[in-house]
């Protein structure tokens, strides 16, 4: 990948913002604070702390079964939306998207 | 008063009695006159508030004269009233209940446990051997006992007493032991002691203590998973290797020390959006997946069925469409897959017009995410062809409309090509129309060719920081004479508008011109050419050799032909005319019997020679808007997909259905024949047919 710089990063995130059915974006730092959020504030104070531990909770699983492995993305499926986590070094990236059909 | 009470007791027990058997009956009756015998009595005896009347209890029963006085005799038995009479046993023999004969009788009334022991009972010998008095002693104790038992018993009533009488009684025995020869030891009186004691003076507590600061706390909780223990590992296992490097060198150290500060400094640096940028490029392609879900199935899974009633056509089924927004007015001029990363493809965008050149770009796509490309080069000078190294997948040649070439370097940070030609340098002076990566050379150096209008086929060489050229072979006119305003005969140079070079044979390769003619060259001879070819009548934009066979080559020109040759014979051995002008002209790398054409008029055509020899199996238009010229195309090496690209920036990847994939069919019996000979078969068979009979016994 060229460049995680921020500007490439910053472009990336606002391009997954601007994208068909994308109803919001959250960043979550290793502390639990949202640093960087397109929806209301209880509501991606809501997300963060819940899906937080979820992630946790799949991340333990993932690595239980197999040390060397480990979580890479976690998609729940509902019948409103989908909502995608990443965990990444300790930071928390979340994606609610409504998949038109 | 015993009587009256037990009289009061009975007569309750005879209302309590009603309600008992009825074969009780006579006793009963006994009892009831007794009850009114005693009753008369008792109603004399509790004259003051009886009125002198017998007190008749309100339910008792109302016999007759005769039957009051009736004489009933009552027996006394050594019977238990109370015990039960029938008492009946499970008897597991005759497995039924059987009555018991016997019946326990006796009633224990009061029961009280005492301590007194018979002196001649074992219990007492053992006691008495315990406590040192022997038996043949009997007598003296038994002298000495009643003496003692006599002030003792009238003494445990009155303790008092005893306690002053016992210890004028205690001086007795222990004189009448003294007078004995023997020496009996003293029996301590079990009921009758005496406790001494004093009290000591108390000091007074004083209680002196300290407090101490609680050591702070804090709650600690962890698991033990099977990852916590190996991440415990692996840590211990970096600080051993990190010790060893340690010991080895100082200077070591201190830059790892450095590299440490380096470190600390950047984690203070906290909450960037970096940290999640691997994350959000997976999520681009994940949001982009979700949106176009169903083009994701369509590619991975969708065959069309209908194939099978359309009679050996087929159709090419649209999936996603790639265009990016700053390269709208741009036309694409090359295509390339990535041979490693067969989802990654690269497009060169530049301009085909003559008068209308500006800038260009190299934009790398990859099927994963059709929303955004995933490299872009900002180019100066519009990209006319491009060419991704076999082996090293991120190094890119490039030709330019300025007569440049440059090499990029994907892995490289910047937009800047890590090489390029200058005019210093040996650039072509005219576009450049095609690049081809070539092997190592023998200092293992990479090397690309490059072919140009100003026909010239140069070698580059990228040594060390540099490109090196080496000019192959310098295009001429075979046989025509140009005629210069001077008269001047000299031989003109012919503008080479395609190369490709063989599979199998290193040096040989052909090349396609503006004026129509395809050449056969060596690297090795620089001014001859092996073969020449009058392939058409315009120029040659295309040439590309079989990936399979390796006789057999395509051509493709802007005078609506596609014509197929061997490169032995002279003539084409099928030639095909499309309609329109032809953009570019690829082979399947699944059959060598497969081929695609684009036109200008926006139209895909397949061609399968195994199934028809005339004419294309599948004829799609692929643009929306009729005026859009296609321009490229480009299989897939592993899938069923190609790509398009058109004069207005666009590249559609399309799905090739069934009927176009088509592999020869096996005979019942025999295993489906695999490998790259069949298609060389297959090839040769169709061109056995065509070959004249003579030139089949040369």
């Amino acid at each position: 990948m060229a460049g995680t710089e921020h500007g490439e990063v910053e472009e990336t995130l606002k391009r997954i913002e601007a994208h068909k059915g994308v109803i919001g974006t959250i960043v979550v730092n290793a502390k639990g604070i949202p640093i960087r959020t397109t929806l209301d504030n209880s509501t991606t104070v809501q997300y963060a702390g819940l899906l937080r531990h979820l992630t946790m909770m799949a991340r333990s699983t993932v690595r239980d079964i197999d040390p060397q492995n480990d979580l890479i993305c976690l998609r729940i499926r509902s019948k409103k939306h989908e909502i995608m986590v990443a965990p990444e070094s300790d930071f928390l990236l979340i994606v609610i998207q409504n998949p038109c059909e | 008063m015993p009587l009256p009470n037990a009289a009061a007791s009975m007569r309750k027990g005879s209302t309590v009695l009603k309600v008992t058997l009825p074969g009780v009956k006579s006793t009963k009756a006994a009892s009831k006159k007794k009850d009114e015998e005693e009753g008369v009595d008792t109603g004399d005896g509790w004259d003051e508030w009886s009125h002198g009347k017998a007190l008749k209890p309100p339910d008792q029963l109302e016999l007759t004269e005769a039957e009051l006085k009736e004489e009933v005799t009552r027996i006394l038995t050594a019977n238990n009233p109370h015990a039960p009479k029938n008492i009946v046993r499970y008897s597991f023999k005759e497995r039924s209940y059987k009555p018991t004969s016997v019946v326990d009788q006796m009633a224990v009334h009061f029961v009280l446990e005492g301590s007194l022991l018979h002196q001649d009972s074992d219990e007492a010998r053992r006691l008495r051997a315990r406590e040192g008095l022997p038996d043949e002693t009997a007598t003296v104790d038994t002298g000495a006992e009643p003496d003692e038992d006599k002030p003792e018993t009238p003494a445990t009533p009155l303790e008092d007493g005893g306690d002053v009488e016992e210890a004028g009684e205690d001086d007795r025995p222990d004189s009448v032991a003294s007078k004995t020869d023997r020496k009996e030891p003293k029996v301590t009186n079990q009921f009758n002691f005496s406790e001494r004691a004093s009290q000591t003076l108390n000091n007074p507590l004083r209680e002196r203590s300290c407090q101490t600061e609680p050591p702070p706390r804090c709650i600690f909780s962890a698991t033990a998973n099977q990852w916590e223990i190996y991440d415990a590992y692996v840590e211990e296992l970096q600080k051993q290797e990190i010790n060893k490097e340690k010991q080895k060198a100082v200077t070591s150290k201190k830059e790892n020390d450095k590299g440490k500060k380096k470190t600390m400094l950047m984690e203070t640096q906290n909450d960037d959006n970096t940290k999640v940028g691997k994350a959000s490029n997976i999520f681009e392609r994940m949001v982009t997946q979700n949106t176009f879900d169903d083009i994701a199935q369509d590619f991975k899974y969708f065959e069309d069925a209908s194939d099978e009633f359309r009679d050996q056509k087929g159709t090419l089924l649209p999936l996603w469409k790639f265009q990016y927004d700053k390269a709208k007015r741009l036309s694409v001029t090359a295509l390339c897959w990535n041979k490693k990363y067969q989802d990654l493809f690269a497009v060169g965008m530049g301009s085909y017009d003559f008068s209308k050149q500006g800038r260009g770009m190299l934009v790398y796509y990859s099927m994963k995410n059709s929303a955004f490309p995933e490299y872009i080069y900002p180019t100066d000078s519009g990209v006319l062809c491009l060419d991704i190294h076999e082996q090293h997948s991120y190094l890119v040649a490039v030709g330019f409309y300025d007569g440049c070439v440059a090499v990029y370097n994907l892995k490289e940070e910047g937009l800047e090509p890590v090489y390029k030609s200058t005019a210093k340098t040996g650039k072509h002076t005219d576009p450049v129309w095609q690049v081809r990566w070539q092997n190592d050379d023998m200092d293992n150096n990479h090397n690309f060719y490059s072919v140009s209008s100003d026909g010239r086929v140069v070698s580059w060489t990228l040594v060390k920081n540099e490109l090196v050229f080496t000019d192959i072979i310098r295009l001429s006119l075979n046989g025509a004479i140009s005629e210069g305003p001077e008269g001047v005969q000299h031989p003109g140079i012919a503008c080479g508008t395609s190369f490709d070079f063989h599979k199998q044979i290193d040096y040989l390769f052909l090349v396609g011109t503006e004026e129509g003619k395809i050449h056969k060259c060596s690297k090795t001879y620089s001014s001859q050419f092996l073969e020449s070819y009058n392939a058409h009548s315009m120029a040659v934009d295309a040439v590309k050799w079989n990936h399979f066979h390796p006789k057999v080559f395509i051509s493709c020109s802007s005078d609506w032909t596609v014509k197929i040759w061997d490169h032995t014979i002279i003539t084409p051995m099928f030639t095909f005319d499309l309609n329109a002008a032809v953009g570019d002209v690829a082979w399947s790398p699944y059959s060598s019997t497969v081929f695609a054409a684009v036109t200008t008029d926006g139209t895909v055509h397949v061609f399968d020679l195994n199934i028809n020899k005339y004419e294309a199996i599948c004829q799609q238009p692929v643009v929306a808007k009729k005026k859009t010229k296609l321009t490229h195309i480009e299989f897939n090496p592993i899938y069923p997909i190609i790509i398009v690209g058109d004069d207005r920036g666009y590249v559609s990847s399309l799905k090739l259905s069934p009927n176009l994939r088509k592999k020869p069919k096996a005979k019942k019996g025999q295993e489906q024949p695999k490998g790259p000979e069949v298609e060389v078969a297959k090839m040769e068979k169709l061109l056995s047919l065509l070959r004249e009979p003579e030139q089949n016994a040369v």
